[in-house]
């Protein structure tokens, strides 16, 4: 066990290459996915950006190619699924976070921590060896039979790389479930942990059930093309579309390891900025394990017009409408909690706010999208790009940057610049909003998505996207100034900014390397939220919440 | 589970890791660990399995037909095998625990040695494989009964070798990676670098064992044994 | 929490029965069994599976988590396949769907 000299610095005192490259404290290899997530962010963006000026006018004009569109869209979503969203709440608030919330000095396995961050930049640098070099153009979901037999790109390169990123998810996961079930301090009982965690537990099990069955999908995929001898090859009795299922199997779940973080922030972010405890903690609880065994039944949905047979596009229909129930438990606890609750409109809770409004719109298209009579209309169309943008960006970005601002001084021990937050929070919902309404009209209206040219009716809105686009962007370009900046102040932040309720509140900003002095004792349940209780900050060590 | 520095005593206590905060939490997050990584496994597998279990039930008279050309004596033989290596593994596992470090020594190797005849024997049947032609992307080639059976879609019957190949494949290279595992296991047990006398390093390392020879439980009925009578 | 050591006896037992479980399963397959063929042997590579499992595995002797574990994982394997194998099965029921 470590001494108290080591226990009071805090965990970013070093600077060095070494201790930062061969850190096994869970709170550095956040800050390292922290980094590398936000450089992919930034690249997934400018193929985006590319794709919104290419989209401006009906005729292709700004690229040479419809090729070189095909290849744009691919990146963006390879990019911005594998190697941004899928990592970013877990591994960096998650990672950050867990640890301290339960009480614990570390993960179960920092030496995996690590290695799951290699194993990331690993295949994000094949990533970007594929974007410099030639790019592939299947769209982010590699369809058979053209990914393997017609495409001429790096469609082999393109799936080691997500094999090999995949191996990340499923080394996070394991970590997150081993440490939360055999590392909870004493008296933190399953009904204690804070919701954050709950969510995140759930994921886990989504990235540790769902992801190796991605991992075979492209596996397959690469031998087929490899050996030209397939298993989705008609000629050999093959079936197409069983590469969907085996794709879809795990793509779908991995909606949701993208949504529930965004989630877990959420219901964190709530009750603090309410100061009212969480309305419902066993239904947002249980909630968070549903949507994740439900998420594993629904993934035929992407699948209704492919050849799949109608009474399995009927079954699947209809789970798909009860996966809805419990997201809506949640923006229902949620809506709750706040009310008669002092609410304070700091930028976390914009950005909280955001993601409940723009999640349930995300969330409702998505039910109108499990009705097969509909879905057969707006299939491949643009209504179905706004849908999962709403829920993905609208819903889980917005999530991860209120997350960004909550923890922020507890990361570094710094406060961000409120009124600039603020501010972005704001540039952002009107740059989202701008960006993607328009594209559900698009798409109800029969604009095909994947296209690179349309027709001319369409252009009004497409420039409206464009014109959203670029706010969007100044929104996102804002943060990552503005808290760069922050770096420079002094760390002193204090423990508990937020008079937040919750382990990672009680130790210090920084957290010293080993989170706590001594080992914390949970006598209280969380989110203990009232008048009496704002007068306990200041906490370290054996001390209750 | 990271090897303590040399000491002269195999049972030496084991060596507490700083985020733990007891022994039996360590042993418990260790077992889990590899618990949770073999779940991913079956599913891992379950891509496989789930590809055969649907063209199997598009093209039953295909794949009887191919699966006869398997040779069942020897995946008869080869599944003693793997079965002697489990237990093999298993008395290994109680000796570790039982911190006999030349028991633990003698029957990991026993396992690599099983391990290693597995693989040769089916080595063996590869070679067959490849003697009769019947290696997709290589060398197939329709055998004459199958062009005599007037399949409605002879490329069926290829596609039980194209499953036959990945999924004996991938099960190999599954085992290759467990014979080097107890091969490393063996020798830092030797070394005396395995803190506590490796009990629950070795555990560990046996339920993976363990795991592989499951797989190969399933593949046997499935690819050999579809239809043996003509 | 820790282990139960298994007797030597009881490994050599389980293996002489995964021994007599794979000659039955060579066995049943020479039988008349017709469409049984499969379920048979598969319920014979389950048996093995489970033997091994509880006993190699110690699943038996560890708490319930373990159990939770491993059931897990073949649950969602039997989801994949269900769900996936339904599919199939179920793409000629419809014959009569007007302009197909």
């Amino acid at each position: 066990m470590s001494t108290m000299a080591e226990e009071q610095v805090d965990y970013l005192h070093t600077y060095t290459l070494r201790s930062w490259l061969l850190t096994t404290d869970h709170k550095r290899v956040a800050l390292l996915y922290m980094a590398s997530i936000t450089l992919f962010f930034f690249v997934g963006g400018a193929a985006a950006t590319i794709m919104r000026l290419e989209l401006m006018t009906p005729k292709g004009d700004v690229l040479e190619s419809p090729d070189a569109y095909n290849r744009l869209f691919t990146i963006h979503g390879v990019i911005m699924i594998f190697f941004f969203l899928i990592p970013s709440i877990p591994a960096v608030l998650g990672n950050f976070l867990t640890p301290l919330m339960i009480g614990a000095r570390d993960l179960a396995f920092p030496k995996l921590n690590l290695l799951s961050w290699y194993i990331y930049m690993t295949g994000g640098l094949l990533a970007l060896w594929i974007l410099i070099f030639g790019g592939i153009d299947t769209g982010w979901t590699f369809y058979t039979p053209f990914s393997t037999m017609f495409s001429n790109t790096m469609v082999v390169t393109a799936a080691v790389a997500v094999f090999i990123t995949g191996f990340s998810s499923i080394l996070t996961g394991l970590n997150f479930l081993v440490t939360v079930h055999t590392m909870r301090a004493p008296g933190m009982t399953w009904f204690r942990l804070p919701l954050f965690v709950w969510s995140h537990y759930a994921t886990s099990l989504i990235m540790v059930l769902g992801t190796p069955v991605l991992a075979i999908a492209l596996a397959l995929i690469a031998l087929e093309r490899f050996f030209k001898v397939g298993i989705f090859d008609p000629k050999l009795g093959g079936d197409p579309i069983l590469f969907q299922h085996l794709f879809w199997f795990y793509s779908h779940p991995a909606v949701y390891i993208m949504l529930l973080p965004g989630m877990a922030v959420v219901s964190e972010i709530i009750p603090c900025f309410s100061r009212r405890p969480i309305f419902g903690y066993h239904f947002i609880a249980f909630a968070s394990i549903a949507i994740a065994v439900l998420g594993f039944l629904v993934w035929g949905h992407h699948m209704f017009v492919s050849g799949q047979s109608m009474y399995a596009g009927m079954v699947f229909s209809i789970l798909s409408f009860l996966v809805a129930i419990p997201s809506a438990i949640k923006v229902f606890n949620w809506t709750t909690t706040m009310y008669k609750g002092s609410i304070q409109l700091d930028t976390p809770m914009l950005y909280a706010l955001g993601f409940i409004g723009l999640f349930t719109i995300g969330g409702l298209t998505g039910l109108m999208l499990a009705s097969v009579a509909i879905d057969v209309h707006v299939h491949d169309t643009y209504f179905v790009v706004a849908h999962f943008h709403y829920i993905m960006v609208g819903g889980a970005v917005m999530a991860y940057l209120g997350g960004i601002h909550f923890w922020w001084p507890k990361m570094t021990g710094r406060m961000y610049p409120e009124l600039w937050g603020k501010l972005s929070a704001l540039v952002v919902f009107v740059g989202f909003n701008l960006t993607f309404f328009p594209q559900f009209v698009l798409g109800y209206l029969g604009m095909p998505r994947r296209y690179y040219e349309y027709s001319p009716e369409y252009q009004v809105l497409n420039v409206m996207s464009t014109a959203g686009a670029s706010i969007l962007a100044v929104g996102y370009l804002l943060p990552l100034v503005y808290l760069l900046f922050s770096l420079w102040q002094p760390p002193d932040a204090g423990p508990n900014p937020w008079k937040a309720t919750g382990l990672e509140w009680q130790t210090d900003s920084p957290p010293p390397v080993h989170n706590f002095e001594g080992t914390p004792v949970v006598i209280r349940d969380p989110y203990a939220y009232s008048a009496e209780e704002q007068e306990n900050e200041h906490g370290t060590g054996d001390r209750d919440r | 589970m990271e090897p303590a520095t040399a000491t002269a005593e195999s049972s030496a206590a084991p060596i507490l890791l700083s985020q733990f905060d007891d022994l039996d939490q360590q042993q418990q997050a260790s077992n889990l660990g590899m618990w949770m990584f073999l779940a991913t496994e079956v599913m891992f597998f379950g891509g496989l399995i789930v590809a055969y279990v649907v063209y199997r039930a598009l093209s039953p008279r295909e794949f009887a037909l191919a699966s006869r050309h398997l040779d069942m004596w020897l995946g008869f033989v080869n599944t003693i095998v793997l079965l002697s290596s489990s237990l093999a593994m298993a008395l290994a596992v109680r000796s570790a625990q039982l911190h006999r470090s030349r028991q633990v020594l003698n029957y990991l190797l026993i396992t690599m040695a099983l391990g290693t005849c597995f693989l040769g024997i089916k080595a063996v049947e590869y070679y067959h494989e490849y003697e009769e032609k019947l290696i997709p992307a290589l060398n197939f080639q329709l055998p004459a009964e199958a062009v005599e059976s007037h399949f409605a879609q002879p490329g069926h019957f290829e596609m039980f070798f194209v499953l036959y190949f990945f999924m004996t494949g991938l099960h190999a290279f599954h085992l290759i990676i467990g014979i080097t595992l107890v091969g490393v296991i063996a020798l830092l047990s030797r070394r005396k670098w395995l803190s506590g006398g490796g009990e629950t390093q070795i555990e560990v390392t046996g339920l993976y064992w363990h795991f592989v020879d499951i797989v190969w439980v399933f593949l046997y009925p499935l690819l050999y044994l579809i239809d043996v009578k003509s | 929490m820790s282990d139960h050591i298994v007797s030597v006896r009881t490994n050599v037992v389980l293996f002489v029965l995964l021994l007599l479980l794979l000659l039955a399963t060579v066995g049943a397959a020479f039988l008349p069994l017709a469409a049984w063929h499969l379920p048979v042997a598969l319920g014979f590579a389950a048996v093995k599976a489970i033997l091994i499992g509880l006993f190699f595995m110690h699943v038996y002797y560890r708490h319930k988590l373990t159990w939770v574990v491993s059931l897990a994982s073949l649950l969602w394997l039997g989801i994949l396949i269900v769900l996936t194998l339904g599919d199939y099965l179920a793409r000629d029921w419809l014959p009569n769907i007007p302009g197909k």
